[in-house]
């Protein structure tokens, strides 16, 4: 046993913090400023990236305006330019919540790249928050002037009122926060498997189909739509597209943002429960 | 022991890790899909010491003794499987904010720093990561660069650094944040003698500026004999010695060696050497100029007498055997039944 005396704190170190969020202020202002130089270091690699992100719902775009206007100008309750605004709209929305960070979970547990890190008085998922959404900034800046042609290209129609445009910023912001929170917890997998990208693939391509990436939801059998609105996928991507595309009404909006609230809070208890177990796990391989 | 409170309290610390074990080849890789077999590893084995405000201990062992196993549960990143520790009051794998803005640990392979941002940028980095007030931040900044001689080097970019820079640029960052007790694994692994001096001077220097408790490892003894007065010695997880250099030497070296050299033009009779023999001095080595010889400590005063009477002496010393020998011949004989190969050559100085 360890004496008594030995329990309390012997130096005048600094004083216990609390957790504040105005604390994180100086943290976050010093970090974007590192991402956006790094990111300017490697732009060729960005703008690459950023291609990918355009590519992909491109090509479902060609394929469901062909559709469209092979089946007689409509397919699914979808015209040849509701298909070219929903993609692009997609594109937009991938953009601001994909995260990438679940891809690098793998390396970082096996090279012992989070040794120092956790032993930073702040939680890692700070530093990767800002590297997400740093990245986002810089690409908006390329990805508004593509989304502007190819709307005008494949003349995309947006029956868009006031009150979706409202609906959406709040739904576009819980849509990034619940797809951050979902991917990160899922990426520490990692602390328990040493090969685990597999299952990352695996819920890439469940995200792929469920939150309406391939094609609208409402293309999909019943069931199929039940699942994606039960989990969290709806609320990660497709939500907020059908909002900006006034496919919602009202009531959907509003208890579409209660799911989203619902599951972000559920996702945060479960990343704190297995962040925890996760760090207990950690053996610091490697370092 | 001093009365003082103390930094760092263990208390039959363990740690055992469990690793999948499967032999090579293809049959073995199918076989292990439907039953995994694993291992038990016991890194620790139940080691207890006190450390004191202050204080800077060498922690010496070959490798896999279990060294830096220990020095990652005392700084929190890992939990043992049993046992208790109390650093500066906070229990380490709980990982306190509070405790974490008073510990570092710097471990020589590592990298810390932003590979691609000048290190400058890095530490500012750290000054909001630990809070660290903007006074405060510049003081100690301007005064880790003028030690460490890095202003040249905090302007580059972290991979233009040549290893040993970049280490001295690790530690300046390491230390912003002032803290009070410094785990260093190997922080002098892989760099020249000049910048082990310098960083062995440098962590002295902290040591009396902040009276910071500094727990190092190395396997450069230099490292060892000129910053600890106190060593703890594992080896195969278990606590082997703990007290200071010398008692080390007193308790694991049988003998003292004793280096003469002859007057110009003498040399020494076979008969004489018979006496030196028979009085317990065993001459290892022998030239035309003088002799080497190893003696039991207690024997030594006795054979020095017969070298003396034998011979005319122009030079004659008696000294401990190097302290690297020692710890090699205590974990020789602590060897047996090892599985880490060859457990002395760790120790031995490249």
């Amino acid at each position: 046993m360890i004496p008594p005396d030995a329990n309390a704190p012997i130096t005048s170190g600094p004083p216990r913090p609390g957790f504040s969020p105005r604390a994180l202020v100086p943290f976050y202002v010093a970090r974007f400023k590192i991402e956006i130089a790094t990111s300017f270091a490697y732009r060729g690699a960005m703008l690459i990236w950023l291609l990918s992100l355009i590519v992909q719902p491109l090509v479902s775009l060609v394929v469901w305006t062909t559709v469209a206007d092979s089946q007689g100008g409509a397919a699914g309750g979808y015209t040849a330019s509701d298909y070219a605004a929903y993609f692009i709209a997609v594109m937009v929305v991938n953009q601001l919540t994909f995260m990438w960070h679940m891809w690098e979970m793998e390396w970082r547990v096996r090279t012992g790249f989070y040794s120092p890190i956790l032993l930073r008085p702040l939680h890692p998922i700070h530093e990767d928050i800002v590297g997400n959404l740093s990245f986002k900034l810089l690409t908006l800046v390329p990805l508004v002037p593509v989304a502007v042609i190819l709307s005008i290209v494949f003349d995309a129609h947006y029956p868009t009122t006031v009150r979706d445009a409202i609906a959406f910023v709040p739904a576009l912001i819980l849509a990034i926060g619940l797809r951050y929170m979902v991917e990160w917890t899922f990426g520490l997998l990692a602390f328990w498997m040493t090969k685990v990208t597999a299952f990352y693939q695996l819920f890439g391509s469940l995200s792929f189909f469920l939150a309406g990436q391939i094609a609208p939801l409402s293309l999909f059998p019943k069931p199929i739509q039940t699942l994606a609105s039960v989990l969290p996928f709806r609320w990660t991507l497709s939500f907020p597209v059908e909002v900006a595309l006034g496919r919602v009404d009202g009531r959907g909006i509003a208890a579409g943002l209660g799911m989203q609230v619902l599951w972000l809070a559920i996702a945060i208890v479960i990343m704190r429960l297995v962040w925890s177990r996760a760090t207990k796990r950690y053996s610091a391989v490697g370092a | 022991m001093r009365s003082s409170t103390p930094a760092i309290t263990v208390r039959d610390l363990r740690k055992t890790y469990t690793v999948p074990e499967r032999e090579g080849g293809l049959g073995a890789a199918i076989r292990s899909l439907v039953r995994r077999t694993t291992r038990e590893v016991v890194a620790v084995q139940g080691i207890s010491f006190d450390i004191q405000p202050g204080e800077i201990v060498g922690f010496l062992g070959p490798n896999g003794a279990g060294k830096t196993t220990t020095l990652k549960m005392l700084s929190g990143l890992l939990v043992p499987t049993s046992g208790e520790a109390r650093v500066l009051g906070f229990t380490p794998w709980e990982r306190d904010r509070a405790y974490l803005q008073q510990m570092a640990l710097i471990m020589g392979q590592r990298n810390q720093l932003t590979w691609d941002i000048p290190v400058i940028d890095s530490y500012q980095l750290n000054k909001a990561i630990f809070r660290i007030p903007d006074a405060d931040y510049k003081r100690r900044v301007d005064e880790l660069i003028e030690l460490l001689e890095i202003e040249e080097l905090v302007r580059k970019p972290v991979r233009n650094l040549s290893l040993g820079e970049r280490m001295k640029c690790e530690i300046a960052g390491s230390l912003l944040h002032q803290p009070m007790v410094l785990f260093l694994d190997e922080p002098t692994i892989g760099l020249d003698v000049a910048m082990q001096r310098r960083i062995r001077s440098f962590v002295a220097e902290y040591n009396r500026r902040t009276n910071a408790s500094i727990m190092l490892t190395s396997h450069y003894m230099a490292d060892v004999e000129a910053l600890c007065e106190r060593v703890i010695v594992v080896h195969h997880g278990t606590l082997l010695y703990d007290g200071d250099l010398p008692g080390l030497v007193d308790r694991f070296s049988p003998h003292k060696t004793i280096v003469v050299e002859f007057e110009e033009g003498e040399t020494i009779a076979d008969e004489r050497l018979a006496s030196i023999a028979a009085a317990g001095g065993d001459v290892v080595a022998r030239s035309e100029h003088g002799l080497t010889i190893h003696a039991a400590k207690g024997d030594t005063p006795r054979v020095t007498g017969q070298v003396l009477a034998a011979v005319p002496v122009a030079d004659l010393t008696v000294e401990d055997p190097p302290i690297e020998e020692v710890i090699e011949r205590v974990f020789a004989s602590q060897g047996a039944g090892d599985q880490t190969g060859e457990p002395t050559a760790a120790m031995v100085p490249s």
